[in-house]
């Protein structure tokens, strides 16, 4: 592997772990749609600080970034408190407006500068180590590596120091409230982060990377457990994972990294959405068959169970009149007797059925429930 | 020098009103609960039930009026002050473990930054033995009935070990069971002085279950013990002609009972 491959790599996991950790509570606060938003939205304070500032490092372009994403979620809730308007299309609404006021002073003011629309939707990451970091005339890396490790470093940090807060507030903000903690603030906390690091990560990824990055590894964590604390650090895993297997997509097809990286972020996440063990939809259809065959037997020995020591005893509970008297093909029967008779719920004999003492139990079971 | 023993009221709300958009949904109430009762709110949906003990909660920005708790005012006596929410009210889907959800009543008194520790979490163990719980620390709360999930937050509630207590209809959609062991929790509570307020649906047990009633329809219809203040009369006020499914036999019933 070259340094630039590495650097590269190094870049993309950086950007992931710090998209997933607030991405985590987007997710969990039911506000995906929100880094779409806001890393959508970013554009117009970027373009604006650009003008003031006339220099495309400026921190005052994160500055301005973080309270344009501020100003994205103020006007979704302000729009949504009138009752006029729905919360998903008060967020349709606004962040497509202050995206495109960007991209209109972008291209009548600033088509000169490195500012283009296509790099804000899917970045170049290729060329991040092209943009090199120098301390005391010493190259120490790629500059976007740097940015991102602080702005991880400030995710990390404030999770770490409001992990308690942050729980209560998420999962219940009534109480949350109520005792003190201001959910309020906290929310906004949160989306200035979002926003920081959206700006961040979208000179070398781009806004639909930062998309991917910060919903996909959290909803595929979300599948694998059920632990706050272990969700978190999962998103970070599958993040990395999502960013190093992307890059090598991108190599091996000869392809754009960012997209590749987002392509493998959605098919890390449809894996898990599949064979995530007890929550993907294998296990669920598993789990299915079961409680159908379970459910079925139960059936046979309950029919079964009404019938015994009474007269018609001899017919009703014959193999042959399963069909009539259950409709039951006679396939499917042949099945639940199969499964009965390996649980040990009956006994065959010459055609005719006899529950076992369990196969009794547990007919008396579920007529009383 | 000799304490003289001045009554302050558990809770003094003084001419409160609030509003949505200029349209009152309660108009200037006043209420004193004196400490140790075990209070009902009542009154027909849309009565501003669950918008009263939100406001009193702060949670809710009033239009005007006032609201004191032990005679000091709410952001002052937090810690005096135990909630429980409506049950539907959050996502029980969300990751984390009964014990967990139980814990998060002591984050009020630890305050912010500080990190529950062996103390708080013994205290959620004994609130989960007490309702009944125990077994059930470890478990994913997406996995507990509607009767366990409001025992659940009724034990996080005994571990704020509040003074006072605001619990958002705490029976709603519990079995049987549930309902007598939360009762009992609430009796027990309000022996040893706490003051419950709880706002109840079922008009049939106020008289069983609360020694203390407020009647809300947007105004206060009436508020004080149940002997004297539940009555056919003021149910039918705040009811309005809707006290239909309180039939006449079963409403004789009840004040039959109260006579004796």
């Amino acid at each position: 592997m070259s340094a630039a491959q590495i650097e590269i790599q190094l870049i993309g996991s950086v950007v992931a772990v710090a998209c997933a950790l607030p991405g985590v509570f987007l997710v969990l606060r039911r506000m995906s749609l929100m880094s779409d938003a806001i890393s959508h939205a970013i554009l117009f304070g970027i373009v604006i600080a650009f003008f003031v500032t006339h220099d495309l490092t400026s921190p005052f372009l994160v500055i301005a970034a973080a309270l344009t994403g501020v100003l994205t979620v103020s006007l979704v809730e302000l729009l949504t408190r009138t009752g006029l308007v729905r919360e998903d299309a008060s967020i349709g609404l606004v962040f497509p407006v202050l995206f495109s006021i960007g991209v209109i002073l972008i291209s009548r003011y600033a088509g000169n500068v490195h500012l283009d629309t296509d790099a804000i939707l899917l970045g170049e990451l290729a060329f991040a180590p092209f943009q090199r970091f120098e301390l005391f005339g010493v190259d120490i890396g790629p500059k976007s590596f740097w940015l991102m490790l602080g702005i991880l470093l400030l995710n990390v940090t404030f999770i770490v120091l409001f992990f308690k807060e942050l729980k209560l507030a998420t999962f219940d903000a009534g109480l949350a409230a109520a005792i003190g903690f201001s959910p309020l603030l906290l929310h906004y906390i949160l989306m200035s982060l979002v926003s920081i690091t959206a700006v961040g990560a979208f000179d070398a990824v781009g806004s639909i990377l930062v998309v991917a990055f910060m919903i996909a590894p959290p909803a595929t964590a979300y599948l694998l457990t059920n632990r706050l604390s272990i969700l978190i650090v999962l998103s970070a895993f599958v993040g990395i994972l999502s960013a190093v297997s992307g890059y090598w997509v991108a190599h091996w097809l000869d392809a754009s990294i960012a997209g590749s990286m987002a392509s493998m972020s959605g098919v890390i996440f449809g894996l898990t959405f599949v064979f995530a063990p007890g929550r993907g939809l294998y296990a669920i259809a598993q789990r299915h068959r079961t409680q159908r065959w379970e459910f079925a037997g139960r059936m046979l020995t309950v029919h079964l169970y009404q019938h015994e020591g009474l007269a018609e005893e001899s017919v009703e509970n014959r193999i042959d009149h399963l069909g009539e008297h259950m409709q039951w093909e006679s396939t499917f029967a042949a099945r639940v007797i199969r499964y009965a008779l390996k649980k040990e719920y009956l006994n065959e004999n010459d055609g005719f059925l006899q529950l076992t003492e369990s196969g009794r139990t547990l007919a008396q079971k579920a007529i009383v429930e | 020098m000799p304490e003289i023993e001045i009554q302050v009221p558990a809770i003094e709300v003084t001419d409160l009103t609030v509003a949505y958009n200029e349209k009152p949904v309660l108009w200037d109430i006043d209420l004193e609960v004196p400490r140790g009762k075990l209070m009902a709110i009542v009154g027909p949906n849309g009565a501003g039930k669950t918008t009263f003990m939100k406001t009193v909660l702060g949670l809710i920005k009033s239009a005007a009026g006032q609201v004191l708790i032990e005679g000091k005012p709410y952001t002052k006596a937090r810690h005096l002050v135990g909630y429980v929410p409506q049950r539907g009210s959050v996502d029980w889907d969300f990751p984390t473990t009964v014990l967990d959800v139980v814990m998060m009543g002591s984050y009020g008194t630890l305050g912010w930054l500080k990190r529950p520790g062996r103390q708080e979490k013994d205290d959620a163990f004994t609130a989960l033995e007490k309702v009944g719980m125990a077994k059930f620390a470890n478990r994913q709360i997406s996995q507990l009935s509607g009767g366990q999930q409001q025992r659940v937050f009724l034990a996080r509630a005994l571990v704020q070990d509040a003074e006072i207590y605001f619990m958002d209809e705490p029976f709603q959609g519990v079995d049987a069971t549930t309902e007598r062991t939360i009762i009992q929790l609430l009796k027990e509570m309000s022996d040893a002085n706490k003051t419950v307020v709880v706002v109840h649906h079922d008009l049939q047990t106020v008289p069983e279950y609360f020694d203390w009633v407020m009647l809300l329809n947007v105004r206060k219809i009436a508020s004080g013990p149940v002997s004297e203040v539940f009555t056919e009369n003021n149910l039918r006020l705040t009811y309005g002609g809707k006290v239909a499914f309180l039939s006449h036999h079963e409403a004789g019933e009840m004040f039959e009972e109260k006579d004796q």
